[in-house]
């Protein structure tokens, strides 16, 4: 681990297998606490599976990924707890998760790990603002009495709901999409699409938040934007950034720690000039065996 | 073709001319090959009991003439009329729209207003003798099949969860009123409630195998469920009575006063001359209770975070799930919840009736109840009250269809060709509106204004 910053997330061992292919191979790393954290790699070198292992969509074939919310000395439990069979251990001062353990939805309620997909997936019939508003499903769930007295029109349901409200629309003016509150989601712009999603994920109270190339498709303006928008979520809401990225202006100017994936296998860890200065990055990136980066580079002109 | 033409757009020319032609004679052609053996020739019996074959050329030629010349005004004059209307600029007239918003607006309070009046209205449009069919046959009937519309617009509309057995619901509402109330004597308003728990227990029973199930798989599994519910009917003989039924099933009384025409009869002791009326009408307002209500509770439900989950379940599971929505609970609900208000209206019916029997719990009726939802547009109540109405009242008013002798001759008998005409509706109904009569979806909720979705946004569920 190069920074200094306790781990949020600590990613052991894991491997992902499809039948004979292996996706994933014994990959190691961690994120560490409010720090943006970015996975790259060439495509189809394993970074969607490790975050679908990461966010419980997928069961790792082996491996350990241990998430910690609160006191950082819970880290020193997680042996205990990997052969005690538990999911989590909740103390006084924090708890500790074992992600590889939980199915998806505990993993995005309790662990708190929000995610955006890579294609992207709101709910493109209901409008902007239901959107943000079923993200806050299990807060608003609990007001309503399990539908019980909200159906009653008991309980304190109808201020919950303008709570929920309101916190939607400060998301809303962050990401500049008031004035289509009450449009459906699927008519907007493929780039708001893309901000609408992130807002959706962070109406979660998110402690971790993995983006799946959140700058796909966006012109230079819009991905601008949306660094200026993951370095406040970053920096006002304490939240942790896991990014795969392949624009590398994003990837370089805002990540402070990157992991670089290649055929499921880590081939650089650290800060990002030195991954950008990485052989073995380089010649991953340009598809040529390590000795031959010099020659590539010349014949592409860098 | 019309890219480089000054000619005006929506007129025919000669190659469209040719190609109309053209149309016409494939047409004709078609309807030559089916209509030869369904009409062109038909089977008789002589005198002897030998078959003869008879042919009807005149009438098959005459078919395929209205079917070519169909063809032909088709594509000459009804497209290039709608190329034409295509091609304006759709402005709305400001008195149009005004109705539009207006009649949105005060549609749902008419339409309620009306089904409170309308036994009045039959009584005194028909009389005590002719109420009693537009009450009970029209009136009760409808709003039955509204209650189990709304009931699977639940499962089907919101949470796009396809299932074809909902009849299942129904039977056990209907045979959990009848068994209890028949052994242990309890009363219609004290069994209603229990029955519509005893379908939403069924209705998990049914969810939790299904839950990983999505699309046709879904549908397949739920159609299987309504038959085996029907089957375990008709071959549990000890309890249910088998094919024969039961009979004799206690009526819903009048806070304790029965309606027959005894001494402690309704009609007795209020002074009225009896008649069959008042129990219809009794029975009438109690369904129209329940209907009103599984709607209020729907409503309610859609701006609740269950019904909202329910919705984007329907959009889009896997975004639930990354989101913290226990998909499995969610579906759950949906099918315990349309369960119990399908157990409601069976338990209804069941009361209404006073004889159940398994013959009133085939998948034709989960096919009408689908048919009912679909046609209304998924997720639209008022949709699917008027396509519960269309589709049952329809039915019922096509066995009215006595005037068409006088077209056709005495020898036409007009309910022969009810679920023909039928069929023919429908097929209309989805050329011209193909995701529903109300094929919008409104927001649960809005910050400023709340605006209705278009329809092809709007996802239809996967299961």
């Amino acid at each position: 681990m190069t920074s200094a910053a306790p781990a949020l997330l600590e990613v052991e061992h894991l491997t992902m297998r499809f039948g004979g292919l292996i996706a994933v191979n014994d990959l190691s790393f961690s994120a560490s606490h409010s720090e943006i954290t970015a996975l790259i790699g060439p495509n189809g070198a394993g970074k969607t599976t490790v975050f679908n292992c990461i966010t419980g969509f997928y069961k790792p074939t082996e491996g350990r990924i241990g998430l910690v919310h609160g006191d950082p000395r819970l880290w020193s439990e997680i042996d205990a707890l990997t052969l005690g069979g538990e999911r989590k251990l909740t103390r006084a001062d924090g708890t500790l998760f074992l992600l590889e353990r939980m199915p998806e939805y505990l993993v995005a309620h309790r662990a708190k790990v929000a995610r955006t997909f890579q294609n992207i997936r709101l709910f493109s019939g209901m409008t902007v603002l239901e959107n943000l508003l079923v993200a806050q499903h299990n807060s608003l769930m609990i007001a309503s009495g399990y539908t019980v007295l909200g159906v009653l029109g008991l309980g304190r349901y109808a201020s919950a709901e303008r709570a929920a409200i309101e916190k939607a629309r400060d998301w809303l003016a962050r990401i500049g999409l008031v004035e289509r509150a009450d449009d459906p989601a699927g008519a907007l712009p493929y780039g708001a699409q893309r901000r609408l999603e992130i807002a959706r994920a962070m109406c979660t109270e998110p402690t971790l938040l993995c983006l799946d190339e959140p700058a796909a498709g966006l012109n230079p303006r819009e991905t601008a934007a949306l660094n200026e928008l993951i370095l406040s979520i970053r920096d006002e809401y304490k939240t942790s950034v896991l990014l795969i990225e392949h624009d590398m202006s994003v990837v370089m100017e805002i990540s402070d720690h990157v992991v670089v994936l290649d055929y499921g296998v880590k081939i650089a860890d650290g800060p990002p000039e030195a991954v950008r200065n990485d052989q073995k990055v380089i010649a991953a990136y340009l598809g040529v065996a390590d000795e031959e980066v010099a020659a590539a580079e010349a014949e592409v002109g860098l | 073709m019309r890219a480089f033409g000054a000619r005006p757009a929506g007129t025919v020319s000669r190659v469209e001319f040719v190609g109309a032609v053209k149309d016409a004679a494939i047409a004709a052609v078609l309807a030559f090959g089916l209509f030869l053996p369904l009409i062109g020739l038909r089977t008789t019996q002589d005198i002897r009991n030998e078959l003869t074959l008879e042919t009807r050329w005149p009438l098959l030629f005459t078919l395929i003439g209205i079917v070519a010349a169909g063809s032909l005004v088709n594509s000459l004059v009804i497209a290039p009329w709608r190329a034409r209307r295509e091609a304006k600029p759709r402005v709305e007239h400001p008195a149009a729209a005004r109705f539009r918003t207006a009649f949105s607006r005060w549609f749902a309070p008419f339409a309620i207003g009306f089904v409170i009046a309308y036994p009045m209205l039959a009584l005194w449009l028909s009389g005590m003798q002719g109420a009693v069919k537009w009450v009970d046959n029209f009136g009760i009937q409808i709003l039955i099949y509204v209650m189990l519309g709304f009931g699977l617009n639940i499962v089907v509309g919101l949470a796009g969860l396809l299932d074809l057995g909902y009849v299942a619901f129904y039977a056990v509402g209907a045979y959990s009123y009848a068994l209890i109330a028949k052994e242990f004597g309890l009363s219609f308003f004290t069994l209603l409630p229990l029955a519509g728990m005893l379908a939403a227990l069924w209705g998990l029973m049914l969810g939790f195998p299904v839950l990983r199930l999505r699309g046709d798989y879904l549908a397949i599994v739920t159609l299987a469920f309504g038959e085996i519910i029907r089957l375990v009917i008709i071959n549990w003989v000890p309890v249910t009575n088998g094919y024969a039924g039961i009979s004799g099933i206690p009526r819903p009384t009048f806070f304790g006063i029965p309606f027959n025409a005894s001494d402690e009869g309704f009609a007795a002791v209020f002074g009225l001359p009896f008649s069959p009326i008042y129990r219809g009408i009794f029975l009438y307002y109690i369904i129209l209770a329940l209907a009103l209500l599984t709607a209020y509770v729907t409503t309610r439900l859609r701006r609740l975070p269950i019904g909202r989950a329910w919705e984007a379940l329907r959009e889009d599971e896997i975004a639930c799930r990354s989101l913290g929505i226990n998909t499995t609970n969610t579906k759950l609900t949906a099918f315990a919840i349309g369960a119990m208000f399908g157990g409601f209206a069976g338990s209804f019916f069941a009361a209404r009736q006073g004889f159940i029997s398994p013959e009133s719990f085939t998948f034709l009726e989960s096919a009408t109840i689908v048919a009912i939802v679909v046609l209304g547009g998924m997720g639209s109540q008022i949709g699917v009250a008027i396509a519960a109405v269309a589709m049952i009242g329809g039915t019922e008013i096509l066995r009215e269809l006595d005037f068409l002798k006088a077209v056709f001759g005495s020898g036409f008998d007009p309910t022969q060709y009810r679920m023909l005409l039928f069929g023919l509706a429908m097929v209309l109904i989805m050329i011209w509106k193909p995701r529903g009569l109300i094929a919008t979806r409104e927001p649960s909720i809005a910050l400023a204004k709340r605006k209705a979705i278009a329809g092809a946004l709007v996802k239809e569920g996967r299961g």
